[in-house]
This record gives C-alpha cells, sequence and structure tokens, in this order.
C-alpha cells in the first residue's frame, strides 16, 4: 500500500537523487577542475616562494590553500550526502509499511528523514561561503540529527514485533 | 501501458503473475543483474586498488613532498614546482581511481533501486526497457571515463581544463540524471492513476531476509554515528593540522632543516592515512549497510534453499563488518589490518557472486512454472 509516508520518502528520496547528481554534474563541468588546478597551484606556489625566501608570499599561498581544500572537501560532501540520503529515503520508502509504528508517526520519521536530507548538505554548502560560521555548522548538526534519530526510530520500527508482513 | 490493479493478491495467483513480471529482459531483471554485478565489479575494482595501488601511491606522495622539501633548502623555486607537478599527477592517479570505485558502485545501488520502484514506473514495458539498458550503460561508462582521465588528461581536447576522458564521464552522468528524471515522471504518473505497471515484489518473512533487513539497517546508522563522531570530534583538528603541519615543513626545510622536514612529511602522512581511514569506514559501513537492506528485498528472488541464503547472507553481514573495522585498525594495526579489511571486502564479493547464481536460477522459465505448479498442488491438497 502506497502510504503517504511511503511517498513521501520515495518521490522525496528521487527528488534529492536528481539534485545531488545535478549539483555533482554543475560542479564537476563548472568549479571542480579550476578548483583543483587552484588547490595544486597555490601549494606549489607556497613551497617556490619558501624557496626564493620569501615568507610572506609562502604564507599567504599556504592559507589560500587551505580555504580552497576547506572548499572542495565540503562541496564533494555535499554531493555525496544528498546521493547517499536519497537512496536511503528510497529504500527505506519501499520497505516502510514494515516499521511498526501507526501511519503517523511514521510520516513523522519520514517528514524528519526528508528534513534531514536537505538541510545537512545544505548546510555543508553555506559553509563553503562562510568558513567556520557557527550558524552554519549548528544547522549540519540539527540536519544530520534529524537523520540520526529517524534511522534509529526506524529500526526500532522494524525490530518491534509483529512488524513482517 | 498493460495496468495491473493492485495491490497484488495472495501467493497462489500472485506467483505467475510476478513471474512475468520478472520475465528475461524485463526492466526489473536488467536492474537487478546490472546492479550487482556493478556492485561486485567496484568492489573487486576497490580490492585491487586498496591492494596494488593505494599503498604505493601514499609511499610516491612522501617521495615527492620531500624532493620538493630539498628544492626548498636548494633554493630552487623551477624544481619545486616540477615536483609538485609531479604530486599533482600522483593525487590524480589515486583521486580518479577512488572516484571510479566509488561511482560505479553508487551507480549499482542505484539500479537495484529502480529495480525495486518498477510496479510504481507508470511507462510502457519497451519505455521502461530501454530505460533500464541506458542507465546500466550510463553506470558503466561513468567509472570508465573518470578511470580514465589520469591516462588521457586533455590530449586532444579542444577545452582548457576538461578532457575527453571528462566529457565521456560527464556525458554518462547527464545519461543517468535523464534516466532518473523520467522515473520520477513515471512514478509521478502512477501517483495519479494508482495503477501498478506490474507486480510487486512478494513479502517474505524468512529469517535471511529479517537479518538483511536488521542489520542493514544497524551498519547505517552505526556509520551514521561515526560519521557524525568524526565531523564533531576530527574534521576540522585534522583540516587545521594540515595547515600546520604543511607549515613547519616549509619552515624547516627553509632553515635547511631536513631531518624536520622529514618528520613533518611523516607528520602529513599519518595525517592523511588517519582522514582516510576514518572516511573509507564511514563509507563502507553505510554503503553495506544499504546494500544489504536491498538484497533483502530481492531474496524471494534468490533461488536457492534457505539454508544457503543464510551462508550467503552471513558472509555478506559478515564482509560488512570487518571491512570498515578493519580498516579503522590499520592506523594501530598497519597491514595485516588492511589485509583482513581486503578478506572482508572478498567476502562481501563472494556472497554476492551466490546470490548472482541464485537469482540467475530463478531465470529458468521451466524452473518456475514447474515450482508455481508444484505450489498450485500443495496449496490445493491443503
Amino acid at each position: 500500500m502506497m502510504t503517504g509516508s511511503r511517498k513521501l520518502l520515495i518521490f522525496g528520496g528521487m527528488a534529492f537523487a536528481a539534485l545531488g547528481m545535478l549539483y555533482g554534474l554543475q560542479y564537476a563541468l563548472l568549479v571542480e577542475h579550476q578548483t583543483l588546478d587552484h588547490m595544486g597551484g597555490s601549494l606549489s606556489q607556497s613551497f617556490a616562494a619558501a624557496a626564493s625566501r620569501n615568507a610572506g608570499e609562502s604564507q599567504a599561498a599556504l592559507e589560500q590553500y587551505g580555504e580552497t581544500k576547506y572548499d572542495y572537501v565540503r562541496q564533494v560532501d555535499a554531493h555525496s550526502h544528498w546521493t547517499g540520503l536519497a537512496t536511503l529515503m528510497i529504500v527505506l520508502g519501499v520497505i516502510f509499511e514494515r516499521v511498526n509504528f501507526s501511519e503517523g508517526i511514521r510520516q513523522l520519521v519520514a517528514f524528519s528523514l526528508l528534513a534531514g536530507s536537505a538541510l545537512f548538505p545544505l548546510a555543508i554548502i553555506l559553509q563553503t561561503y562562510h568558513h567556520g560560521a557557527l550558524a552554519w555548522k549548528a544547522l549540519a548538526v540539527v540536519g544530520s540529527g534529524l537523520v540520526i534519530a529517524a534511522l534509529a526510530v526506524t529500526a526500532w520500527g522494524f525490530a518491534r514485533p509483529g512488524t513482517a508482513g | 501501458m498493460p495496468a495491473i490493479p493492485r495491490p497484488v493478491p495472495d501467493s497462489d495467483s500472485f506467483a505467475p503473475t510476478f513471474a512475468s513480471g520478472f520475465a528475461p529482459l524485463s526492466a526489473r531483471r536488467l536492474y537487478t543483474f546490472g546492479g550487482i554485478a556493478l556492485i561486485a565489479g567496484g568492489l573487486l575494482f576497490g580490492d585491487i586498488f586498496a591492494v596494488f595501488i593505494l599503498h604505493q601511491n601514499a609511499a610516491r606522495q612522501g617521495e615527492a613532498l620531500s624532493a620538493a622539501s630539498r628544492a626548498i633548502v636548494a633554493g630552487n623555486a623551477a624544481a619545486v614546482n616540477e615536483r609538485f607537478s609531479h604530486l599533482g599527477n600522483v593525487l590524480e592517479d589515486r583521486g580518479t581511481k577512488v572516484d571510479a570505485h566509488v561511482h560505479i558502485i553508487g551507480a549499482g545501488y542505484l539500479a537495484l533501486l529502480l529495480a525495486l520502484v518498477q510496479p510504481y514506473i507508470a511507462l510502457s514495458r519497451q519505455t521502461k526497457k530501454s530505460l533500464a539498458a541506458l542507465f546500466i550503460a550510463g553506470g558503466v561508462l561513468l567509472p570508465v571515463g573518470i578511470f580514465l582521465i589520469h591516462y588521457i588528461g586533455l590530449r586532444g581536447s579542444p577545452f582548457s581544463a576538461i578532457g575527453w576522458a571528462s566529457l565521456l564521464a560527464d556525458s554518462a552522468g547527464a545519461l543517468l540524471i535523464l534516466v532518473l528524471i523520467l522515473q520520477a515522471w513515471g512514478f509521478w504518473k502512477y501517483v495519479r492513476s494508482r495503477q501498478l505497471s506490474e507486480p510487486e515484489l512478494p513479502d517474505e518473512d524468512s529469517v535471511s531476509h529479517r537479518a538483511l533487513l536488521t542489520g542493514g539497517t544497524i551498519l547505517i546508522l552505526l556509520g551514521l554515528l561515526h560519521g557524525a563522531y568524526y565531523s564533531g570530534a576530527l574534521l576540522y583538528e585534522h583540516e587545521r593540522m594540515e595547515t600546520t603541519i604543511l607549515q613547519r615543513l616549509i619552515s624547516a626545510a627553509t632553515v635547511g632543516n631536513l631531518d624536520a622536514a622529514t618528520a613533518e612529511i611523516n607528520n602529513f602522512g599519518n595525517l592523511a592515512g588517519a582522514r582516510a581511514v576514518n572516511i573509507a569506514a564511514h563509507a563502507h559501513i553505510i554503503e553495506f549497510g544499504l546494500l544489504a537492506m536491498l538484497l533483502s528485498f530481492v531474496q524471494p528472488l534468490v533461488f536457492l534453499s534457505e539454508k544457503w541464503k543464510r551462508r550467503w547472507v552471513k558472509l555478506l553481514l559478515g564482509g560488512s563488518v570487518i571491512l570498515p573495522v578493519f580498516v579503522l585498525l590499520e592506523l594501530k594495526l598497519g597491514m595485516l589490518a588492511g589485509g583482513i579489511a581486503d578478506i572482508g571486502g572478498l567476502m562481501v564479493m563472494v556472497s554476492l557472486v551466490g546470490m548472482l547464481v541464485g537469482i540467475l536460477r530463478y531465470s529458468g522459465g521451466l524452473d518456475v512454472a514447474e515450482t508455481v505448479v508444484a505450489e498450485a498442488d500443495a496449496a490445493e491438497g491443503a
């Protein structure tokens, strides 16, 4: 039976999968190669400036490397987590009737998964605009917390007696 | 489109209907075979990469950094650039292989998922079959393109930063996106019509099914908790440490202290190792959890005795725990833990092939027909 919670998970999961892939595609096409060049170039420049005994330029280039890598890691993380969480949502959507709670609770769990899967990668992306901003870190914690809590309740629902069938 | 009213009823009438839903070369069959084959292929590639390339590549990175620090001592900026060009090459070699491994397995998971949701995709049988073929083709071409990036580079490319192999990978990625969008459209049509396009997979309450479902959920939960711990306790510290180590390395080389520079290169290698094993453990335990859950759905299609099904399930879950745990232990136990982790990967691969054999047996139409008749006779007798 295609309940509301299952629809939420399957439809939301497919939308996130497409979104995550589209994000990854645009990043790979428009940003990634330039970022990798910039990252390698900064580190190389830092060492080359040190060889020329220019400590100031070396330090500035090293900081640039650190910031570029900070962004790169998070962009890749956002892409992979969006797609991965989407996959999890679709998988759970197929068997969500086996979670032995009322449909109301299942919808709450599904919504928690949906919200967490949207917020967590979004917060990771936002961190690239404001490095170290506490608000985006907190949003990432809230997003991942929603996913973990929803999955814990789901595991409990699977384990409860009479879940089969 | 031949619509089938939902829900699919009792097992007596279900089996023949379901068998036709999994007829040779149907979309579901293509996705199932393709998905398991992609995952097994990706795991094999990952094991080969871990054994023959990963550690050697790390050593080459250390050598390149060491040469760059010697160039700083000599005050030779041109030599530094040359060494970093080499280092970039080494990193690209590693990165493209990791990406190929990740993407081939990811495409396999998506293929298995799409196999499961086919009853809810309200498109014609032929359209679904064509989309499945396109998806599997994209799932193969994407990692192949990524793998070739390091070897083809910008050779013959009209673009300044994107080579032909990248274009192949990007085109394959676009193909996967297109198929997913069309599947979403098919699902939307189902939501509006409420007509299943083919029978749903039968419910199963066997031990193997429950073990995969529960074990998979627990593996994913453990992976998420480990990821939360890593990002909260270690990620930012590791990022700070990387810049600090590089600063110390440059400073030591600038004053001509090669011993201190070598020590910092070792620290850099250890830090890279710590990051790599944490990320690999996090990713693998979640992937194996998802795989276990996905495989729980296709257990009705695995035509093996329950005893053999349980053996494959035990092997899969055992390997799914052994690999990430021993990847994490590589920091303490070194190559021994790495070898055990590879055995864990091999266990998962063998169990996948075992289940694939069971699924292949399903395709024998006569066997299916005989089973259906026998089950119907038994039901009537009861």
